[in-house]
């Protein structure tokens, strides 16, 4: 039992006390190629249903697949950036198994020598903690077609558009231990996938998508039995259905039960997991290398001239801008998490205050693109603008009640920030004689005021300034308001 | 016999281009040839006017100087290759009215050399036999003591029996274990594996990938050699093709063999050998010696493994590769009330009991809780007997031996398969090395049937394959006819 009763994520309170979860992911990422992985056919999404078929993808007699290159390397590239091991060998191997949307009866994958070994990858918590989530392996599969059962009555038809199309699965050790912990592992899964530019991470479009295995116990004991969840494709339905599948698991274990170790569907309607298959229904796969291909070999230098084209990664670019920027930890993980972000922060920041140029486009930007159903990329106000945004209010040119308006006004015309400050005439007043007109005119108009704040009402102060800014529209510097109105009003 | 007939590949290119005879008088010739011996069924699919048409092109070709290496020379295909817009069917049930969109690559070089297509051979289902008795539409007769119906064996059966009964000038054939070099001996022509890689196996229906491998089946070891040049290369579609230039064939038949060391291997001599064969091996060895060679023995401790071991893996890879005829794209299709029912209806009536039996045996052998004891342990005896062959080779150019243990046999006098899978004995082991193979006829049993010795060399020498088998073709002066070619 948790002492405050406020429980830690990833733990569960039984009747017999706190369970733990175990949690280890499979993704499988659909590698940004624009073919097969082992035909020419296009692996464009959307396309009109079987128009994205070879011969090869159709498994026709005596047709054989040719591995495309270009998947070799984004998968080596990707476990570069998984700080893992890369495997000079690798095998792939036939998963053999029926299915009408499998037309080869196998699925080629790697099976006992994947491309890439072992790593790991730090992921940033809520509370701006760290962790480091081990990695087991990463491998490349073909996909399967798409069966389709709800276009006639008693007939199931099949898209064979996906067939063959490159995936990476990235399989995590079972190191993470809360639902939360799940949906930043995918995260920065996601986020390193698109640094490198190996997979789009778009998981609407099924680029990305996830099994999770859950298994609970409590604290310090072995692990407990497994079950998989199949095929999740949002972070928010990753963290909803661990949840739902641990309290399940608990709540057969507190009552005396035993869980079966099966694979599990995840319903979105219901929130709840449901069984699939048991593991005595399971398939044998029949695994064995596949005789059309040989062993995938490459040397060292190769792998080292992929890691020349490496962009600098989430982890390095982090630390960076903590150093250049001088900039929080917590805004730079924030920054770091999508490319876009970063490379837009840092043409914004270049030459201007960091934390500012950070605080103006984490709260003010990603907002209203949020409100306006906008992304960064098709942003109306450009990074050049921003840093012009931030370096008018740095210089006093306008004050930061002002930048707001001038914002506003950028994110419908586009317009440079100093361009809209000269039209409208928005330049902060910092000229004493000016402000001095202003305050003269406030005191003589609120007689009795001034008396009463004269006489102990500090809290009128504010009431003055208020006044005095609101006479000059909002342009008056604040700063110098303040001092003027303590010298005139004491 | 029609003159015609008499020409083989070589020569009756060179009459050709001599413009002795058209392309199209030959071809002609030869669907005279097909018609007279259509009882052996050598045929599954005859295209004549396909085949005129290519005839016609040849002939222009000839007459505008512009022949290529196969010009206006009519062959037969095996039924294992994809040909466009010709039925292949892989002499199966569920590929009954396939026709592919596409034309496998060593089909395609034949017809881009100039070669004339007559049609499709008959064969073993998806290959698998040694009798060409599992065809789906029934066995081929092999043109040899006509009316004791033997068998032309196989898979490469209907090619054996259609160069044989000179009802083709030549034949593609494919050989997994002994498909091409056993049905030659029985039918008394010239088959020709190549090394595994030499051709490409796009667009040939896959029975085991590791093993298959496309060659000819002709009369004659310069017809092989002629055919090989044409067939063989390399080919980006198939990632198992060698990425290497075959010299000119043609250019190694009379080098000799003078100091060439030829081994004998002990195992190859057992048990169950045919006396006549023993007596033909012997003097083979003694032609070879007359003709300059040096004759060592030497020693393959582990063929005695080759045929388990090609009967796991032969079987294993067979069982994945057939799993696309389901039912589903093409082929033949059982409807049925689901998804499971359908595969098996569709496979059930498609498949014959061979394939069935080894699609069973594949499956078993890959399960979980047997794939470390059959799969694994048969790749690893498979690595030793490709060592064998390594080390042989240190101490010897080629190695010699029978290339069956009988000749042919009557046709439904084997029912047994593990005898029937004895037939390959000799021939598998260099399959599962990937080694290039050669039988060629060298005399008449008793019976007057064939007897066929084999040649083996190391990886990629098919150039000195050839000029060792030119040699021994020259002593054995084999030149019979059978009772049942074409007159």
């Amino acid at each position: 039992m948790s002492e405050t009763g406020i429980l830690k994520p990833g733990h569960i309170n039984g009747e017999t006390g706190t369970w733990e979860m175990v949690i280890g992911l499979e993704i499988h990422a659909q590698i940004s190629s624009k073919s097969k992985l082992f035909s020419g056919a296009s692996a464009s999404f959307g396309a009109e249903a079987n128009s994205n078929v070879s011969l090869v993808d159709a498994a026709m007699p005596g047709m054989l697949p040719v591995i495309n290159e270009f998947c070799i390397e984004q998968a080596v590239k990707t476990g570069l950036a998984l700080n893992a091991k890369i495997n000079n060998v690798s095998v792939f191997d036939r998963k053999n198994y029926f299915y009408a949307d499998l037309p080869q009866g196998y699925q080629i994958s790697q099976f006992t020598k994947p491309i890439v070994g072992e790593g790991e990858i730090i992921i940033d918590l809520d509370n701006g903690k760290q962790t480091t989530i081990g990695i087991e392996r990463l491998h490349l599969e073909q996909d399967a077609g798409k069966s389709l059962h709800d276009q006639h009555p008693s007939k199931s038809f099949i898209d064979l558009n996906r067939t063959g199309v490159a995936l990476m699965e990235i399989v995590s050790k079972p190191d993470i231990r809360s639902p939360q912990e799940a949906g930043a592992y995918v995260k920065k899964i996601r986020s390193i996938l698109r640094y490198v530019g190996a997979c789009d991470g778009n998981m609407e479009e099924g680029s990305l998508r996830a099994d999770c295995n859950v298994s609970v116990r409590k604290s310090g004991e072995e692990f407990g039995t497994r079950c998989e969840i199949k095929n999740l494709n949002s972070i928010r339905f990753i963290i909803q259905a661990i949840q739902s599948e641990a309290e399940r698991q608990v709540d057969i274990l507190e009552s005396g039960g035993k869980i079966n170790q099966e694979t599990r569907l995840f319903d979105t309607s219901t929130g709840e997991t449901r069984s699939m298959r048991s593991k005595e229904d399971a398939h044998d796969y029949r695994y064995f290398p596949d005789p059309d291909l040989l062993p995938l070999e490459f040397s060292d230098s190769w792998v080292q001239e992929i890691k020349k084209t490496l962009p600098e990664l989430p982890d390095s670019l982090k630390k960076r801008l903590v150093n250049d920027f001088e900039i929080t930890p917590y805004d730079a993980s924030i920054l770091v998490e999508e490319k876009d972000y970063v490379d837009f922060y840092q043409k914004a920041a270049k030459g201007q205050d960091g934390k500012l140029t950070a605080n103006w486009m984490i709260t003010e930007l990603f907002g209203a693109l949020k409100k306006e159903n906008l992304t960064l990329s098709n942003s109306p106000i450009s990074p050049e603008n921003l840093g012009k945004l931030v370096s008018l209010i740095s210089k006093g040119t306008i004050s930061g009640k002002i930048a707001k308006d001038v914002f506003a006004e950028m994110m419908t015309s586009k317009n440079s920030p100093s361009d809209i400050v000269k039209d409208k005439g928005l330049e902060q007043v910092s000229d004493d004689t000016e402000i001095l007109k202003l305050i003269d005119k406030v005191i003589s108009e609120n007689k009795d005021k001034v008396n009463d704040y004269l006489g102990g009402k500090d809290k009128l102060f504010g009431f003055f300034v208020g006044q005095v800014m609101k006479l000059s529209q909002g342009k008056a510097n604040p700063g110098i308001v303040n001092n003027l109105l303590k010298e005139k009003l004491k | 016999m029609s003159d015609l007939l008499k020409f083989d590949l070589l020569s009756a290119s060179i009459a050709l281009k001599n413009k002795e005879f058209s392309s199209l008088e030959l071809t002609n010739a030869y669907f005279e040839a097909i018609e007279k011996t259509s009882a052996l069924g050598a045929y599954l699919e005859i295209i004549k006017d396909h085949s005129m048409n290519m005839a016609k092109a040849s002939d222009k070709n000839i007459n505008n100087g512009t022949s290529r290496p196969l010009e206006g020379l009519p062959i037969g295909v095996k039924d294992m290759f994809c040909t466009k817009d010709i039925k292949t069917t892989a002499s199966s049930k569920i590929l009954e009215n396939f026709c592919p969109t596409y034309e496998s690559t060593v089909t395609q070089n034949l017809w881009d050399d100039g070669a004339v297509m007559l049609g499709k051979l008959s064969c073993d289902e998806f290959a698998m036999g040694s009798s060409n008795e599992t065809a789906a539409k029934g066995n081929v007769v092999n043109p040899w003591l006509k009316n004791s119906k033997m068998s032309p064996g196989g898979s490469s059966g209907g090619s054996a029996s259609a160069v044989a009964s000179r009802s083709a000038l030549a034949a593609t054939g494919t050989d997994t274990g002994g498909s091409i070099r056993q049905p030659a001996a029985f039918c008394g022509v010239t088959g020709l594996k190549p090394t595994y890689g030499r051709c490409s196996r796009w667009g040939i229906v896959a029975f085991s990938s590791s093993l298959d491998q496309a060659g000819p089946l002709t009369r004659t070891v310069s017809d092989a050699a002629l055919m090989l040049n044409s067939m063989a290369g390399y080919d980006k579609k198939d990632s198992t093709s060698a990425n290497l230039e075959m010299p000119d064939l043609m250019n190694y038949l009379d080098k000799g063999i003078k100091g060439k060391k030829i081994g004998i291997p002990k195992e190859y001599t057992q048990d169950g050998i045919s006396q006549d064969i023993v007596k033909f091996y012997e003097k083979s060895i003694n032609w070879l010696k007359e003709s300059g060679a040096e004759i060592l023995p030497v020693s393959l401790p582990h063929t005695k493994y080759a045929l388990p071991v090609y009967y796991i893996i032969a079987p294993a890879e067979a069982s994945s590769n057939l799993a696309r005829y389901d039912g589903v794209r093409y082929g033949k299709r059982n409807e049925a009330a689901s998804l499971d029912e359908m595969y098996e209806i569709t496979r059930g009536n498609g498949f014959g009991e061979e394939v069935k039996r080894r699609i069973m045996i594949g499956t078993y052998v890959l399960s979980s809780g047997y794939y470390d004891a059959y799969y694994l342990k048969a790749q690893k005896v498979r690595r030793l007997i490709k060592e064998d062959f390594d080390n042989v080779f240190e101490e010897v150019d080629y190695i010699l031996t029978p290339s069956t243990p009988t000749t042919s046999f009557e046709l439904g006098q084997k029912q047994d398969p593990l005898t029937m899978y004895l037939n390959d004995i000799f021939t598998v082991p260099a399959s599962l090395a990937g080694l290039p193979g050669i039988s060629l006829p060298v005399g008449l049993d008793k019976s007057g049937l064939p007897i066929g010795i084999q040649l083996i060399a190391n990886s990629f020498d098919e150039p000195g394959l050839i000029s060792t088998a030119r040699a021994l073709e020259r002593s054995a002066e084999f030149n019979f006819i059978p009772d049942g070619a074409a007159t």
